[in-house]
């Protein structure tokens, strides 16, 4: 290989790479949600090197134990390390969260893609099902759900059955996608080429949906972390799970607001907040993109 | 010049891309009498519409106006304060806006729309007065008075068109700036649009420019036509001349493409593409696509000269030299009447 | 507005119900193991004692109303004549019908939730509007952060923060309850005084997320409106920006917020609900709570279905409102 080439190769890969780079912290929003998310999602591996996952169950030290120096966020009054618990219970809430949205993401997706692709009959199907069914607070079928189980409320139950309810918001979404990408030409284009339903809906329909995708994704995770918090701080989620709102609820239970055990429910307040506004700023930060606007906030 | 209304002088209007600075309107000089109707014709890209929102001052970010002078009866326009600017909207200079479709709003009554110009503008009148000069107004562009009641959307856009020309005369202001005010109307309506335009500008004794691409129209309406390309103002000349002996490369051959004066499809015909205003060409911006190019007209941009018939053009082709031995072109020892070249 | 358009959202005002009546039939029945209201029963009956007693004139009542003896398909024939009759049945505690249960609790829930709704809604629109016009003060543009910290966190959660910072660090708001034990119900000033400090919170809770929500909503919108050629057209003609802003701008910017607002009531009725179990606000959040951990079924159904069916109304007035307010729907096109 001789070297100009190797230069002018090298220099195309870096400022695409750069562009890329910059594109990303243009978007700053989605740039800082992204990190935020990720910085959560660390919490449960590299915390797990500084402390015994396994104190997150009661009797693992002292009761209701203000934070020292052994105890990072003290215990409850179970005994249980909250420290501990966070580390545990992070990752436990953001896997329903995460399972949860995609479920819902692909059911919607899929049944939003066949609506708008197929149209006629099924397409008023599933319209009418998804105008339905947005009118129905998931919390609520969560907890028709969670008292006919009787306390046999899993973390996979929960992701399921939010899954089934959240599956509207992307169906809307890739639907009008669809029904847009289709009214353009180089659909008919493809066709007439000689591609196939199902090659056309791969590569042309398909790349041009991803923002839009991804936008629904992370609207559906931020159902499925509302109402799978709501469910556990009413008491409803899995008993034993060290989850942040099972954490909350077992704090309100044991009154913990008022008797000052700040140590008891801030941090897991915390976590869901850091994690609502991470999933808020990549929202924001995706719809600017799939929309962009004239005005740009902060 | 005394009977001048409204007088530009070296306007500029860039925008401030990531890539770079756009110059959509570069360094542009007219002049505009009292009662005359100039027509603006361009190519998209041109600039026409950017000149026309710099009039009004009304260009946002990422544009900017960077320079030059709007005298319209002697007050320079781009010094006057927000309010005072605002206030001379409408009293003194209005827009008709291109494809009225959406140019109402949505919610609210025509004769509200109309009677807000009003209001704004320190008219006072009790609610059956506004109500009653509504109604009158609508006349004077050929509706019927129930229109007044109406949402644009029970409109037509031949209706709607008309609306927005009522709004933009009914202060009585000096200059009146028509945006491809036929644009988006069949043929039949075009016409009854024009004619209103006509009429309308006759009992004001106002100033029209008129922007548009459809020459057809622009002869038969307007007494001056200025040509624009890449921001600046190639020609400016009166109709006949620039439909006879038109000077300019690019004059030539947007009249030499026009099938028939009722075209609407003007630029099939001319090589090339509109050039980049990002990395517009150096020299002269016309250059790469000039049937008559020289040699230094990729280099020098040549400035807008007014020839002995009256008409303006920039273009080396017309320089004068005192040495006529030299053919014009040549780097010789010729003096060519050459403006400092810009980048 | 056309017929079409009517039946259509009257049509899907009948199946929101008719599938919430049948999901809170069909989900016990499907749980693994026995029909868990059937368990209630038995395992109340077997109580024994006056409550023992009690519970086995309900259960067989219950036996004989809603036919558990017979095939399935009667069963929920049974089950939704008397839902549509609002018939929820008698409570499993309290041994009280479930129509009086929800009916002293629903006012105070009414209270709450319409007033922190309205307040919020309009407040949310205004600063949104606000927030997104170009032209508005600097220092109110820079709400948006505030806002979206605040629509960023659930109701409930928001809720707690504020216990901490006004009940228990700060003693201003009386925590939980409807209002001071103590104090007689009734039209006097006292109770009136305590029904407010008590309901500041929650109140507050609710107001400030869904105003964030809402802000945002009308940010999006009243931007997106900006570049509208009407817009154009009215600062061409030199309107005042006062009027631009509100009568151009946010007047057409208020349609597609109150779509928005039909759309997000399902999550403003949960949020309420979880506000209430927190504060222990005396209304039917904290009602269906308590039924939920006393497994008493037919609150549960019937707080539930209530809930669902408010919310099916309200979306329909919405939905049949709507096209009147907007002038495009209105009047069709004549000309």
């Amino acid at each position: 290989m001789n070297l100009p080439i190797l230069i002018k190769r090298s220099a195309m890969i870096q400022k695409r790479a750069l562009d890329g780079v910059r594109y990303l912290t243009e978007q700053r929003m989605l740039f800082i949600g992204l990190c935020v998310l990720l910085s959560l999602a660390l919490i449960g591996p590299i915390g797990s090197l500084f402390i015994d996952v396994t104190l997150h169950r009661p009797l693992s030290g002292a009761f209701s134990a203000p934070p020292s120096s052994t105890l990072p966020l003290g215990t409850d009054t179970q005994g249980r390390n909250i420290f501990a618990v966070i580390v545990a219970g992070v990752p436990l809430t953001l896997k329903v969260a995460f399972l949860a949205g995609s479920l819902g993401l692909t059911i919607g997706a899929v049944l939003g893609f066949v609506a708008g692709y197929v149209g006629g009959v099924v397409d008023t199907v599933i319209r009418t099902a998804s105008d339905v069914l947005i009118t129905i607070p998931t919390i609520l079928i969560l907890v028709v759900v969670a008292v006919s189980i009787k306390g046999l409320m899993s973390i996979d139950a929960m992701a399921i059955t939010i899954a089934l309810m959240a599956w509207m918001g992307p169906a809307r979404v890739i639907r009008a996608q669809v029904l847009t990408l289709r009214e353009k030409a180089y659909v008919d284009v493809s066709k007439a080429s000689g591609m196939n339903d199902f090659e056309v809906m791969w590569q042309e329909l398909l790349p041009n949906m991803l923002p839009f995708l991804a936008a629904s994704f992370v609207n559906a995770v931020i159902i499925a972390v509302l109402s799978a918090v709501g469910l556990q701080a009413l008491g409803l989620g899995p008993t034993d799970a060290p989850t942040m709102g099972m954490t909350i609820h077992w704090a309100l239970e044991h009154g913990a607001v008022l008797a000052g055990m700040w140590w008891w429910w801030m941090p897991p307040l915390t976590v869901i907040m850091i994690l609502f506004i991470g999933l808020y700023l990549v929202a924001t930060g995706l719809d600017e993109i799939a929309n962009p606007r004239i005005g740009h906030s902060s | 010049m005394t009977g001048d209304v409204l007088q530009v002088k070296g306007l500029q209007v860039y925008y401030g891309t990531r890539e770079g600075q756009v110059n959509a309107v570069n360094d542009v000089s007219f002049t505009l009498e009292k009662d005359e109707r100039l027509g603006l014709v361009g190519e998209s890209g041109s600039g026409k519409t950017t000149l026309a929102t710099a009039l009004m001052r009304l260009i946002k970010a990422p544009g900017q106006i960077k320079g030059g002078e709007v005298l319209l009866d002697g007050k320079d326009l781009l010094k006057l304060s927000n309010e005072k600017m605002r206030q001379a909207r409408s009293t003194e200079i209005s827009m008709i806006p291109q494809g009225a479709m959406n140019s109402l709003n949505p919610v609210m009554r025509i004769r509200d729309q109309m009677i807000d110009t009003l209001r704004d503008h320190g008219v006072k009148r009790t609610k059956s007065e506004f109500r009653k000069w509504a109604a009158e107004l609508l006349e004077r562009v050929g509706l019927p008075k129930e229109v007044a009641g109406m949402y644009p959307h029970e409109l037509s856009g031949g209706m709607k068109q008309r609306v927005a020309i009522a709004t933009g005369i009914c202060l009585n202001p000096k200059v009146i700036i028509a945006d491809e005010p036929t644009s988006a109307l069949d043929v039949v309506v075009q016409r009854e649009v024009m004619t209103t335009l006509r009429l309308v500008q006759k009992e004001l004794g106002a100033s029209v420019i008129m922007i548009g691409h459809d020459m057809g129209l622009m002869a038969q309406f307007t007494d001056r036509i200025g040509v624009m390309y890449a921001g600046k103002l190639v020609e400016v000349a009166s109709v006949r001349d620039i439909f006879n002996k038109p000077l300019h490369p690019y004059t030539q051959l947007l009249i030499a493409s026009l099938p028939s004066l009722e075209a609407k499809e003007v630029f099939r015909g001319i090589p090339g593409r509109t050039p980049s205003l990002l990395n517009p060409p150096p020299g002269c911006g016309f250059h790469p696509r000039c049937p008559k190019a020289m040699e230094h007209c990729s280099r020098l941009v040549p400035a807008l000269q007014k020839m002995a018939t009256g008409q303006s053009v920039a273009c080396h082709l017309y320089d004068e030299t005192t040495d006529s031995t030299d053919s014009p072109g040549t780097s010789g020892n010729g003096e060519l009447k050459i403006a400092a070249p810009q980048h | 507005m056309t017929l079409d358009y009517v039946i259509r959202r009257v049509g899907i005002f009948l199946l929101v119900i008719w599938v919430a009546a049948s999901i809170n039939f069909f989900i016990p029945k499907l749980a693994p193991g026995q029909d868990p209201i059937v368990g209630a029963l038995l395992e109340a009956t077997q109580d024994g004692g006056v409550a023992g007693d009690a519970m086995v004139e309900i259960a067989n009542e219950y036996k004989a109303r809603y036919g558990l003896d017979k095939p399935l398909w009667q069963q929920y024939v049974i089950y939704l004549g008397a839902m549509a009759q609002l018939d929820f049945g008698v409570s499993f505690v309290s041994f009280s019908s479930v129509n009086e249960i929800i009916l002293t609790r629903l006012p105070w829930t009414l209270g709450l939730l319409g007033t922190s709704t309205l307040i919020g809604f309009i407040a949310g629109s205004i600063l949104g509007a606000f927030i997104g016009w170009p032209y508005s003060p600097r220092f109110l543009q820079g709400f948006i952060v505030p806002s979206f910290l605040f629509s960023a966190v659930p109701p409930y959660l928001m809720g707690l923060i504020l216990v901490y910072l006004l009940a228990v660090t700060f003693s201003v708001l009386p925590y939980g309850g409807g209002y001071e034990p103590g104090v007689i119900q009734g039209w006097n000033f006292e109770f009136f005084i305590s029904v407010l400090t008590h309901a500041a919170l929650p109140a507050m809770a609710l107001v400030v997320t869904d105003l964030g929500v809402r802000a945002l909503v009308m940010r999006g919108t009243i931007l997106s409106l900006f570049g509208e050629d009407y817009i154009k057209h009215a600062e061409n003609r030199g309107l005042k920006g006062w009027r631009i802003f509100a009568l151009y701008g946010m007047r057409n910017a208020l349609l597609p917020q109150l779509t928005w607002l039909a759309l997000s009531l399902g999550f403003v009725a949960g949020g309420a609900i979880v506000v209430e179990a927190v504060f222990a606000y005396p209304g039917l959040g904290s009602a269906l709570l308590q039924a939920i951990h006393g497994f008493d079924y037919p609150v549960v159904f019937g707080i539930v279905f209530l809930i669902i069916l408010s919310i099916a109304v309200m979306t329909l007035i919405l939905d049949l409102v709507y096209p009147l307010i907007d002038p495009r729907i209105k009047y069709g096109k004549k000309s």
